[in-house]
């Protein structure tokens, strides 16, 4: 018996709250993406080059565009569960006739799907400052739906495990931006020193870049199915700590 | 069987230890009746939040066992709750969300399928429905308490748990809530009330559990508890004043009040032989004349103080 209900109940709540913000929702990317395209595809693209054959401005996109849903999944995610926490509304939730899967889908799959939604804006701003081409729109839609997955899973985690409003943005900033900035987003790792090259192999948002980019022009730093597989580790291993979290009650049941 | 008709919370053998060593709550047993108001009485700190939140799944028990309808709330935690409302202590809403959507999601949370009819008379019965559309934020504290009342309400639950509903209330409130609450009872709604406000005790509930330092002291009939501890006071209007008891009437134990022109006798009035006619004979023999005679109650109060301090 599943509480369809009450899934729908949060995944609402967490959606309305984007609605209401919808300008800065939409603008924020929007800009930021044409101040990307102006930076680095005209200012600094033009004097790079084509890299693997590919426009330097078309290269960036998909790394833009992870970007993007990298932040938002965990932005999203994680003041999704921390607000009701701060604020103590989280006993509502916890004395409803919920299951942790069902908390977890209410929550993740909100904040899953705004940054699908993010990324989606990102890619059709894109579209009007370089040519874009997705030869595999499967894989493309596969990648990006596992990332927003992924990164909502671990925002959800960040929003329980932290104390603080504070910390909220501490650890995406201190953390998360310098992995995806270092993850390739900007450039192909093989560009790299062979040092650094492996020392980036560390970095998970290298793989989800990869295969991400591959999708759009077959062109990738590690093989798709590693990329595949990665994903999938991360995702298994943050539904194991959100599972966890809830069998023990970790920072939400006294 | 007997337990899933005749009660609608059961508690047995509830230990709550905290990770820092301090015991909250220590072994309470407890059976709350269906269609009862039962008031939870402490002091502050004495577990009465931490017991609710352990049977509304909010907190983890150390050991021991808690129904609801029979249902086990760990086990059976899906039919166990969707059972129980609560109305916490604190005022903790979603500022920016209005009264209609915030009591709408409090419904779908329990599972149950939108009715916006139910939630309109729901609203009106609380006098929220004009503010329906308003964000939580612009409304007073009594408003606020009334929105967790009615997003508790949302599930049409058969227990309302009621933490300390009257803090931050005024006088108006208190008592419309009093009434909001008998009403509820009158649809079959078991009610527990937590409060350390003897007065609201003693004014709503049907049974009284008093609870200090993480043990229940007791659970009671509020009028068999009054009985029993209750003890009556005769007051005894002098026609003239006296400067002490007189000797022969120092074995009835009597205390001197209003400037030495009272006499007061304190007795039980659950026993036959309680002296009054005695003393009374006995102010004849002396001279000492009355010209009223008056008896009084001991209030839960008193009781309370006299449980809490023993």
């Amino acid at each position: 018996m599943i509480n369809y209900y009450g899934i729908l109940a949060i995944y609402n709540f967490e959606m309305a709250r984007a609605i209401r913000t919808i300008g800065q929702t939409v603008a924020s990317p929007v800009i930021s993406t044409a101040l990307y395209f102006v930076v680095f595809g005209s200012a600094i693209g033009n004097r790079i080059g084509d890299i693997d054959n590919i426009h330097y401005g078309a290269f960036i996109v998909p790394g833009l565009i992870m970007l993007a849903v990298l932040g938002q999944s965990i932005a999203n995610a994680s003041f999704g569960i921390y607000s009701p926490r701060y604020t103590g509304t989280i006993y509502e939730i916890l004395s409803a006739p919920l299951s942790s899967l069902e908390i977890t889908i209410g929550y993740v799959g909100a904040a899953a799907t705004k940054s699908i939604i993010i990324g989606v804006i990102v890619l059709i701003t894109a579209g009007f400052f370089v040519p874009i081409e997705i030869r595999h729109p499967l894989w493309m839609i596969f990648f990006l739906i596992m990332t927003s997955l992924t990164f909502s899973l671990l925002g959800f985690i960040i929003g329980i495990w932290i104390d603080g409003f504070d910390k909220l943005h501490t650890i995406p900033l201190l953390v998360i931006a310098p992995l995806t900035f270092l993850g390739g987003s900007f450039y192909s790792i093989s560009m790299l020193p062979k040092f650094w090259q492996k020392v980036s192999l560390l970095n998970p948002v290298v793989y989800l870049v990869s295969g991400f980019r591959w999708s759009f022009y077959e062109s990738a730093d590690v093989s798709p199915i590693v990329s595949i597989i990665m994903i999938m580790v991360f995702l298994v291993t943050c539904m194991a700590i959100v599972a966890w979290i809830f069998k023990t009650g970790y920072r939400l049941k006294k | 069987m007997e337990n899933i008709i005749n009660n609608a919370i059961c508690v047995r053998g509830l230990n709550k230890t905290y990770s820092n060593g301090f015991q909250a709550l220590e072994d309470i047993n407890l059976q709350v009746k269906c269609g009862e108001i039962f008031a939870l009485l402490g002091p502050n700190g004495a577990g009465k939040t931490t017991l609710i939140s352990i049977i509304c799944g909010i907190a983890n028990s150390s050991s021991g066992h808690v129904e609801v309808f029979g249902h086990d709330n760990i086990t059976d935690y899906r039919i166990a709750r969707s059972h129980i409302g609560l109305v916490p202590q604190e005022l903790t809403t979603d500022a920016f969300e209005t009264v209609w959507n915030s009591v709408k999601f409090s419904r779908g949370l329990f599972g149950k399928a939108p009715s916006p009819a139910y939630i309109e008379t729901l609203l009106k019965r609380l006098s929220l429905w004009d503010k329906k559309d308003s964000q939580i934020r612009t409304l007073s504290g009594g408003m606020k308490r009334r929105v967790m009342i009615a997003k508790a309400l949302s599930h049409e639950p058969d227990i309302l748990f009621l933490d300390e509903p009257s803090s931050g209330v005024d006088v108006e409130l208190r008592k419309s809530m009093w009434q909001q609450v008998r009403e509820l009872q009158e649809t079959g709604v078991s009610i527990i009330l937590t409060t350390h406000y003897i007065a609201e005790a003693e004014e709503m509930a049907n049974r009284i559990g008093i609870i200090n330092k993480g043990k229940l002291i007791l659970v009671e009939e509020k009028e068999s508890l009054m009985k029993k501890l209750g003890s009556k006071k005769l007051l005894i209007s002098l026609y003239r004043s006296l400067a002490e008891i007189p000797k022969p009437l120092l074995k009835f134990n009597l205390q001197l009040a209003d400037k030495g022109n009272v006499l007061v006798f304190s007795y039980d009035p659950s026993k036959e032989d309680n002296a009054i006619s005695d003393l009374l004979d006995h102010l004849k023999k002396n001279s000492i004349k009355y010209k009223d005679i008056d008896t009084q109650q001991n209030s839960l109060e008193e009781i309370f103080v006299q449980l809490v301090n023993a």
